[in-house]
C-alpha cells in the first residue's frame, strides 16, 4: 500500500471558483423564473449557465492537474464544522463529467420538451438548474457536512421533475422517491453527526478521518451500514426500487439525473466515505471491504437480471444503471490502485454511455411514441442516427472496445486480480455477458428485423435538438476510449498513485 | 436628552407599550383605521429598542436597570443579558411583522373591532416583552397575567367556535397561573426574595430542602401548560385553529416561546444546572415527555385536514424539540434549542400568515381545497414552501441548523433513543407538509387563471419571514457564537 501516501499534504489554493461553479446555475434558476413568460430567453439562460459553469469547472483543471487542491471556506458553523468547498481530482472528475453533460442535456431538453409541448416548462428548467447546482456542490464539497447540504437539496429539487406529469401514478412515484431518499438523508445525517462527535471534524482526507479516534469497532461497522443506507441514491439492491419508479419523469431527467447527477452523487458519496472517511487502512483492518464488495456484486448481477426481464426500454436502462453503479463502488472496495482507478473511471464511462442510451430512448419516444423494446423492430432504418448512437453506447455498457466502458472494466478486472478476489473477477465477466444479453437484442431488432408498419409508418428523426446531443455524447464515449489519459490522470491523482 | 433616554431603554420598552395601549381607544375615536398603524408604530419602537438592548447586552454582558432607582433586591430589577435580549428581539420581530400583516387580515376576519383588537394586541406584546425583560419573579407573574388575559380575549374574537376554545384556554391558563404563583410563593417563603439574581445566590444552600423541590415542580408544571408541552397542550389546537389568523400567527411565534424562555431561565439561571445534576434528575423525565410530544404532535398533524389545526399540532411537535434540547443540557443541544426558538418563530408565524392569506383571498381553510393554489398565489405559496422545508429541516434553512445542533447534542449525551426520535420525526414532518405540497404545486388548478395575490401589506411580512428562515442557516453560526457567550456562564465545562 506504499503507493497511497502523501495525498493529504497537497498544496492548496484558496479561490472562489468552486463557489462560482455552484452559484452559476442558482442564478440561472432565478433568471429562469423571471423570464418565465419568454421561453427563448429562459432557455438562453439555461444554455448560458451550462456553458459558463463548464468553463468555470475547466478553469480549475490546470491547478488540479498539478496536484493542487482548490479550497474555499465559506462559513464556520461550529468549531471544525464548516461549509467548505475543496476541489480535488476526484471531485473535479465528477464535477467535470456532470457539468459537461449538462450542456447537452439542456439542448436535448429544449428539443424534447418543445416537441412534446410539455406543460410547466419553467418549473422543469428551474428545478433542473437547482439540481445541477447541487450535483456540482456535492462534487466540490470539502467535508461531509457540506456534502449533506447539497445532497438534500438534490433530493428536494429533483422531486418536481419526477412528478412532472402530475398524474396519480407520477404523484405516487414521487412519494416513493421521497420516502426512499429523505429516509436515506436521515441515515446520512445520523452518521455525519456521529463522525463529527468522535473526530471533531468531517473534512475529507484520503487516509480517512475515523482511524485512531477511539471509535468502538462495533460502532464503526454500524456506522458503515448507516452510511451506506444514506447512499441510497447509489441504488444498492434492496434499496434500489426508487430508481425504476422515478423513470416516470421526462426522459432528459432520467438521462442526466437518474443516470448521471443524482445516482452518481450517491456513488460519489459512497466512494468518498469508503476512501476519504474510513480510508484504505481502516477498511482493511475492520474487514468491511470484502463483505461489502460481495454485497455490491450481488447488486451487479441481480440488477442485470432484472434488466433482462424488462420490456419497457427506460426501465431496462434503469435496472442496467442499478447494476452499473455498483461497479464503481466495487472498484473502490477492492482497495487496490487498479480497482479504484477503474471504479472512478467508470463514473465517466457509464455517464457518457448511459446518458446516450436515455437520450435515444427519449428520441424514439418523441418520434414514434414507442416505449417498449418489443415494438422497436426495424427502427434503425427509420432513425439511423439515434440507433447508431445507441449501438455505440451499448458497446460502452458491455465493456467492448471502442467504448469507454472497456477501459474501466479492464482496470476493474486488474483490480480484482491484484486483490486476489477471483470470484469478483468472475462476477465482472458474468455481468458483461448479461449486459450483452439485454442490450444486443435491441440493436439486432432495430437494424435486422423488418419494421412493423403499424408502429413505424412516418417515423423519422425528431428535431436536431434531440438527435445532435445524443450523437455527440455517443462520440464522446468513443473519444474517451481513444484518449483516456485525461480521465485516467485525474483518477490517479485522486488516489495519489 | 438622547443620552438620558438611552439609559432608560429597558423601561421605555414597557412604558411605550402601556401608553400605546392606553392611547389606542383615543386614536380610535379619531379614525378607526389609524389603530392598526398605531399598533405597527408601537411595535416598531419596541423592535428597535430590543435590537439596541441586544447589541448592548453582547457588548456589556449584563445590563441591570433599577425601577425608580430602588436597588435590588428591594426594588424591581430589569435584568438584560444575552439570553433574554435575544428572545426580546425574536418576540418583537414577530410582534412587528404580525402587526403589519394584521391590518388587512384582521379587518377581513374580524370587521369593526379594530379599537378593542389593537388595544389588546399592544397589551399582549408588551406583557410578553415584560415577562422576558424582568429580573423579578413576581413582576414576571404580573406580566404573565397581563399578556394571558389579552390573549384569551384575542382568541375569543375568532370564528364561531372560538368562544369555547378561548374558554378552554382560559381555564388551562388560569390553572397554570395558579401553579406558577404558588411556585413563586414557595421560593419566596424559603429565600425571602423575589429577585432572580438574588434567588440564584440564595438557593444553593437550600438545595436539599423539599419545599424548594415543590416550588420547582409547581413552576415547571405551570410553565409547561403555558408552553403547551405535551401532554399539557390540550388548549393549543383549538385556540390556534379558531382564533383570527393574525392572532394564531402571533401566539404561535411568541407566546409559547416566552414560556420556554422562562423555563430556560428557571432551570439554567435561577436554579442552576448543578441543582438538577445533584438533586433531582428531572431532565430524564422532561426529555422523554418531550420526545413523546415530538412524535405525538407530528402524527396528529398528519391526520388533520384543517390547515391551521395541522400547523397547531406541528407546533406541539416543534416545542417538543426545544424542550428536548433544553433537557439534554449540553452546549450543542441548548444552542440548538435557542436557535430553534428563533427559527420556529419565523417559520410557524410565516406559515400561519400563509394560512391567513388563504382565508383572506379564497376563504380556504382545508388542505383538501388547496389544489392548484401554487398558480393562483405563487409568492405566498413560495413562502409556504420555504417555511415548510425549514420545518422539515432541509438545508440550508434555519430549521436544518437548529435540528442539526439538537441532534449533535443528543449524540453527545449518548441518548440514541432521542437521536432516533429527532431523525424519525423530521420524516413525519415531511409527510404532513408534503401532503400540502402535492395539492398546492401539482394539483389540478381548479381556480383557473385570474387568481390574485394577497395585498402587499400582508405579502411583505410573510415573504420577509420566509426569506429570514431560508437565510437563517447562514447567520446561525454568528448566533451560535453569541449563545456561547451566555452558555459559558451556565453550563460548566464550556464547549
Amino acid at each position: 500500500m506504499e503507493s497511497f501516501q502523501e495525498v493529504s499534504n497537497l498544496e492548496t489554493i484558496t479561490s472562489v471558483t468552486p463557489a462560482l461553479a455552484v452559484v452559476t446555475s442558482l442564478i440561472a434558476a432565478i433568471m429562469i423564473l423571471i423570464f418565465r413568460r419568454n421561453p427563448n430567453i429562459r432557455e438562453t439562460f439555461s444554455i448560458g449557465a451550462g456553458l459558463v459553469k463548464f468553463g468555470i469547472v475547466c478553469s480549475m483543471i490546470p491547478a488540479i492537474m498539478q496536484g493542487k487542491v482548490v479550497q474555499l471556506d465559506i462559513l464556520e458553523f461550529l468549531p471544525g464544522l464548516s461549509i467548505k468547498f475543496s476541489v480535488d481530482a476526484f471531485g473535479l472528475f465528477f464535477g467535470f463529467t456532470s457539468s459537461f453533460l449538462w450542456i447537452f442535456t439542456t439542448l436535448y431538453s429544449i428539443g424534447y420538451m418543445r416537441s412534446l409541448e410539455e406543460h410547466a416548462q419553467t418549473r422543469y428548467f428551474f428545478s433542473f438548474a437547482i439540481a445541477m447546482s447541487s450535483a456540482v456542490g456535492v462534487a466540490f464539497s470539502g467535508n461531509l457536512f457540506t456534502l449533506f447540504i447539497f445532497y438534500e437539496i438534490l433530493t428536494v429539487s429533483t422531486y418536481p421533475l419526477v412528478v412532472h406529469e402530475e398524474s396519480e401514478e407520477a404523484m405516487s412515484a414521487g412519494r416513493k422517491y421521497l420516502a426512499y431518499l429523505l429516509t436515506a438523508g436521515v441515515f446520512l445525517l445520523f452518521s455525519i453527526a456521529t463522525v463529527y462527535y468522535y473526530t471533531g471534524t468531517t473534512d475529507f482526507s484520503f487516509g480517512g478521518i475515523l482511524a485512531g479516534k477511539g471509535v468502538p469497532e462495533d460502532l464503526l461497522k454500524l456506522l458503515f451500514i448507516t452510511f451506506m443506507i444514506g447512499c441510497t441514491k447509489a441504488a444498492f439492491i434492496p434499496l434500489h426500487s426508487w430508481l425504476p419508479t422515478a423513470m416516470i419523469a421526462p426522459t432528459p431527467v432520467s438521462a442526466l439525473l437518474h443516470a448521471v447527477a443524482v445516482v452518481k452523487a450517491g456513488v460519489f458519496t459512497a466512494v468518498r466515505i469508503i476512501l476519504y472517511v474510513y480510508g484504505v487502512d481502516l477498511m482493511t483492518n475492520t474487514g468491511l471491504a470484502i463483505p461489502f464488495a460481495y454485497f455490491v456484486s450481488f447488486t451487479i448481477i441481480v440488477g442485470s437480471l432484472f434488466a433482462l426481464s424488462q420490456d419497457n426500454l427506460k426501465l431496462r436502462l434503469a435496472y442496467s444503471t442499478v447494476s452499473q453503479l455498483s461497479y464503481i463502488v466495487l472498484g473502490a472496495l477492492l482497495l487496490t490502485s487498479s480497482g479504484m482507478i477503474g471504479g472512478i473511471f467508470h463514473i465517466a464511462s457509464h455517464a457518457f454511455g448511459k446518458i446516450t442510451l436515455f437520450f435515444c430512448a427519449g428520441s424514439i419516444y418523441v418520434a414514434s411514441g414507442l416505449k417498449n423494446v418489443s415494438e422497436l423492430s426495424g427502427i434503425g432504418r427509420k432513425m439511423p442516427i439515434t440507433m447508431i448512437s445507441f449501438a455505440i453506447a451499448t458497446l460502452t455498457m458491455i465493456g467492448l472496445p471502442p467504448g469507454a466502458g472497456f477501459i474501466s472494466k479492464w482496470y476493474l478486472a486488474l483490480g480484482t486480480i491484484e486483490a486476489n478476489q477471483l470470484v469478483l473477477l468472475f462476477v465482472l465477466l458474468i455481468s458483461s455477458i448479461l449486459n450483452a444479453a439485454y442490450f444486443l437484442p435491441i440493436v439486432y431488432k432495430a437494424f435486422f428485423e423488418e419494421p412493423n408498419p403499424s408502429n413505424m409508418d412516418g417515423v423519422k428523426e425528431a428535431s436536431p435538438f434531440v438527435y445532435i446531443p445524443l450523437l455527440l455524447t455517443a462520440i464522446g464515449s468513443v473519444i474517451i476510449f481513444f484518449y483516456p489519459d485525461y480521465f485516467l490522470q485525474l483518477a490517479k491523482l485522486a488516489l495519489g498513485v | 436628552m438622547i443620552e438620558e433616554l438611552s439609559n432608560h431603554l429597558p423601561i421605555l420598552l414597557i412604558v411605550s407599550g402601556l401608553i400605546g395601549a392606553f392611547l389606542t381607544p383615543l386614536i380610535g375615536l379619531i379614525r378607526k383605521e389609524l389603530c392598526s398603524f398605531w399598533a405597527s408604530f408601537i411595535t416598531l419602537i419596541q423592535f428597535f429598542i430590543s435590537i439596541i438592548l441586544f447589541y448592548q447586552a453582547i457588548q456589556v454582558g449584563r445590563i441591570s436597570y433599577w425601577l425608580g432607582g430602588w436597588e435590588p433586591p428591594w426594588g424591581i430589577e430589569y435584568a438584560i443579558d444575552i439570553l433574554n435580549s435575544f428572545i426580546l428581539v425574536v418576540v418583537s420581530t414577530i410582534c412587528l411583522s404580525v402587526a403589519i400583516y394584521g391590518r388587512k387580515s384582521l379587518l377581513k376576519e374580524v370587521p369593526e373591532k379594530e379599537v378593542q383588537l389593537y388595544t389588546l394586541y399592544i397589551l399582549l406584546c408588551t406583557g410578553m416583552l415584560g415577562i422576558i425583560i424582568t429580573g423579578d419573579v413576581f413582576n414576571l407573574y404580573v406580566f404573565l397575567e397581563i399578556s394571558s388575559l389579552a390573549a384569551y380575549a384575542l382568541v375569543a374574537v375568532g370564528d364561531r367556535n372560538s368562544l369555547v376554545a378561548s374558554f378552554n384556554y382560559m381555564i388551562m391558563g388560569t390553572v397554570s397561573a395558579c401553579f406558577i404563583l404558588l411556585g413563586i410563593g414557595y421560593l419566596y417563603l424559603m429565600t425571602g426574595t423575589l429577585n432572580m439574581a438574588d434567588l440564584s445566590r440564595l438557593l444553593p444552600p437550600l438545595y436539599g430542602r423539599p419545599a424548594i423541590l415543590i416550588g420547582l415542580a409547581l413552576l415547571i408544571v405551570g410553565l409547561s401548560i403555558k408552553t403547551a408541552l405535551f401532554p399539557l397542550h390540550t388548549w393549543l389546537p383549538d385556540a390556534y385553529t379558531h382564533s383570527p389568523s393574525a392572532i394564531s400567527a402571533l401566539l404561535s411565534g411568541t407566546f409559547t416561546k416566552v414560556g420556554i424562555y422562562v423555563l430556560i431561565r428557571l432551570i439554567y439561571s435561577i436554579f442552576g444546572l448543578e441543582y438538577f445534576l445533584r438533586n433531582v434528575d428531572i431532565f430524564v423525565f422532561i426529555s422523554w415527555v418531550a420526545s413523546a410530544g415530538i412524535i405525538f404532535g407530528a402524527i396528529m398533524a398528519i391526520a388533520q385536514d384543517d390547515f391551521k389545526r395541522m400547523l397547531a399540532y406541528s407546533s406541539i411537535s416543534q416545542i417538543g424539540y426545544i424542550a428536548l434540547g433544553i433537557s439534554l443540557a449540553n452546549n450543542f443541544a441548548l444552542a440548538g434549542s435557542l436557535l430553534h426558538i428563533f427559527g420556529h418563530s419565523l417559520m410557524k408565524t410565516g406559515l400561519f400568515m400563509v394560512a391567513g392569506a388563504l382565508i383572506y383571498s379564497k376563504g380556504i381553510k382545508r388542505v383538501s381545497q388547496l389544489e392548484g393554489m401554487g398558480n393562483v398565489m405563487p409568492l405566498t405559496m413560495a413562502a409556504f414552501l420555504i417555511g415548510a422545508l425549514s420545518m422539515i429541516g432541509i438545508p440550508p434553512t434555519i430549521g436544518f441548523a437548529s435540528k442539526y445542533l439538537i441532534l449533535l447534542g443528543a449524540v453527545e449525551s449518548g441518548e440514541w433513543v432521542f437521536v432516533v426520535v429527532i431523525l424519525f420525526s423530521s420524516l413525519l414532518t415531511a409527510v404532513y407538509f408534503w401532503k400540502v405540497f402535492e395539492k398546492v404545486f401539482f394539483g389540478e388548478n381548479k381556480w383557473k387563471k385570474g387568481g390574485k395575490e394577497i395585498p402587499l401589506s400582508m405579502l411583505l411580512p410573510t415573504m420577509a419571514l420566509a426569506i429570514l428562515s431560508l437565510l437563517g442557516g447562514f447567520f446561525a453560526p454568528v448566533l451560535i457564537k453569541v449563545f456561547e457567550l451566555w452558555m459559558s456562564g451556565v453550563i460548566p465545562g464550556g464547549v
